[in-house]
């Protein structure tokens, strides 16, 4: 048994996903009816930036190349983000079955988990998951019988820095190097580690795509909004009486949400961590689907007693803290945010000053190199628009 | 780290590691990770040998080093703590921990204690944030964190320091 970190939620679809279904149903299709088949169910990137699956699949399997890489993401370094934690902890089978469908899918004969070293306590547990696959010729040489289809899988390990979760960052961190993002095109899907084509997927994106071939793409797509399909595992945490792992289907409201959770009162709704949006009280009517607002999970509920500045002050400081510091935009810009709200917070920042800041933070969405410098903003901005009063009132009382 | 080791001892350490991992650049996190949890610091000596064995420059080993949290360079203590300082945690009552730990170990964040037995860090978010506030001690995850059980898990290192030693 791994060591378990208990986690209150509701009941997960996976629990009811029979073992190795998915992989069999995989096995007996072709290729191209694989990806197909991914494609139409319209599974999209759990890991936050919504992806299509399928046709990141598809980009890959069309390359010609000796090898290929199909790598699971288990960074998970957003802030209030710890699903994959819970599904890595109860589901490792079935995130394994997932890369091993996407090797088969890709043409790929090695998978690489690249497990965030916070998580080393997980370790021994994935590497007894995979030594147990291989042992029942789920991994290894002609997998389930199926001759000339290899697969193995190995677990890397991060070495804390929050910006090796961005895809090229991360295959730079496994060759050896700084975890700096590196320009796109090339997409890692073309040219990714060791140059070679690599599939990079969330590790729930993965359990689902298990989920999809064992149970079908109807049942799938019954679940959720039409552009958004399928259910999501939700990481709740902050001011709510049950925070932990929740599955809804997409196109659930903010307010239905913190029912579920004991979370109704709050003043706000941090969706999609650090880097997400800040929801104020009156929007809790939107939903959280691709259509509306798309979100890796991270749900963190702001309590009607807290101070919004503080929450977009912590915010920064994690980004200062975690900016890899290579570009320009997000380099200066991160702390100019940091230095604005610490003085909106005593009261004395200069409109001007906010202004300009308020431009930098435009431009860093559109300069940055990675998506950390491209969303840093979102928290920053969402609050000074959604909580202009709040902040006024303060800076004219102070 | 050199009192405790030759070189020759610590070149063989790394050979070893290079032979498991393999002679290729992919290699220098994991060596650095192990040599980090063996030895609690990277010495200049370490990062050339490491340099010598991959068959790479020592700036590209300090380089990235220098880029990980958990690979830093400078000594640290035989325990690291490490207090989740985001959001969720902080609701969850970081501070009170933070002061509790300040208290009991006599330092400040980033620094180490005079007997190398323990450093303190901030982190940030580690994925427990349904239970915080959380720190590690090493690998060790501890959640839920109140200022009496921050005092335990230090009293606990240090006895198992002491079993160490004995
Ligand atoms: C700064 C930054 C951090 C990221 N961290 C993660 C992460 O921890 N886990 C993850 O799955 N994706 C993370 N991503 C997104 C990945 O770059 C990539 O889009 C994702 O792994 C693709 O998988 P998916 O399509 O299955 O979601 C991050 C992106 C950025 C810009
Ligand atoms: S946006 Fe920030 S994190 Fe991304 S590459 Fe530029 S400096 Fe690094
Ligand atoms: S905020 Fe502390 S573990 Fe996530």
């Amino acid at each position: 048994m791994p060591v378990i970190i208990e986690t209150q939620g509701n009941a997960l679809t996976y629990e009811t996903i029979e073992p190795e279904a998915g992989l069999k149903a995989a096995l007996a299709t072709s290729r191209a009816d694989l990806v197909d088949t991914i494609r139409d169910s319209g599974l999209m990137g759990r890991g936050g930036a919504g992806f299509p699956t399928g046709m990141k699949w598809g980009f890959c399997a069309a390359e010609k190349a000796d090898q290929k890489y199909v790598i699971c993401n288990a960074d998970e370094g957003e802030p209030g983000t710890f699903k994959d934690r819970v599904i890595l902890t109860r589901f490792a089978d079935l995130v394994l079955e997932g890369m091993t469908i996407g090797g088969y899918a890709v043409g790929a004969s090695l998978g690489i988990i690249y497990l965030r070293a916070e998580y080393t306590y997980l370790r021994p547990h994935l590497n007894d998951v995979i030594q147990k696959r291989r042992a029942a010729g789920l991994l290894g040489h002609d997998v389930c019988g199926v001759e000339g289809f290899d697969f193995d899988v190995i677990v890397a390990m991060g070495a804390g820095a929050y910006v090796c979760g961005e895809e090229t960052a991360l295959i730079e961190s496994l060759e050896g190097f700084r975890g700096e993002p590196r320009n796109r095109p090339p997409f890692p899907v073309v040219a990714g580690l060791l140059n070679n084509p690599t599939v990079v997927n969330n590790v729930e994106t993965l359990a689902s795509v298990a989920a999809i071939m064992a149970k079908g793409t109807e049942w799938f797509k019954s679940f959720g909004t039409d552009k958004s399909s399928g259910y999501k595992l939700f990481s709740v945490s902050g001011d709510c009486d049950k925070p932990g792992v929740y599955e809804f289907p997409w196109g659930i409201t903010v307010a239905e949400l913190l029912k579920e959770v004991g979370g109704e009162g709050a003043k706000a709704v941090q969706i999609g961590g650090a880097s997400g949006v800040c929801v104020p009280a009156r929007d809790f009517e939107r939903r959280l689907a691709f259509e509306d607002i798309p979100t890796g999970g991270s749900v963190m509920v702001i309590g009607p007693d807290r101070d919004i500045l503080d929450v977009a002050e912590n915010f920064l400081e994690f980004f200062v803290e975690e900016s890899c510091g290579q570009c320009t935009p997000c380099r200066l810009g991160n702390p100019q945010m940091l230095e604005a709200v610490k003085l909106l917070k005593a009261g004395a920042c200069p409109p001007e000053f906010l202004e300009n800041v308020k431009e930098l933070a435009g431009t860093m969405q559109v300069a940055s190199k990675c998506g950390l410098g491209q969303t840093s903003p979102s928290a920053f901005l969402s609050i000074l628009e959604g909580f202009g009063d709040e902040i006024h009132n303060r800076a004219a009382g102070a | 780290m050199a009192t405790t080791m030759t070189n020759d001892e610590l070149r063989a350490d790394i050979e070893a590691l290079v032979e498991r991992l393999g002679p290729g650049r992919a290699s220098l996190i994991p060596i650095l990770a192990d040599v980090k949890r063996r030895f609690h610091e990277i010495d200049s000596e370490t990062m050339q040998t490491i340099a010598d064995v991959l068959d790479i420059h020592p700036v590209e080993v300090h380089s990235v080093a220098s880029f990980y949290a958990f690979l830093h360079s400078a000594p640290e203590g035989q325990f690291v703590i490490r207090l989740c300082g985001t959001l969720p945690c902080d609701f969850a009552g970081k501070q009170a921990v933070a002061d509790a730990l300040r208290t009991e170990l006599g330092i400040g964040f980033d620094e180490t204690t005079e007997d190398g037995l323990f450093t303190l860090e901030w982190t940030s978010c580690m994925g427990m944030c349904d239970q915080g506030p959380a720190l590690l001690v090493n690998d060790e995850v501890h959640t839920r964190v109140t200022p009496e059980k921050a005092k335990a898990v230090v009293a606990a290192c240090r006895a198992a320091a002491v079993a160490k030693e004995a």
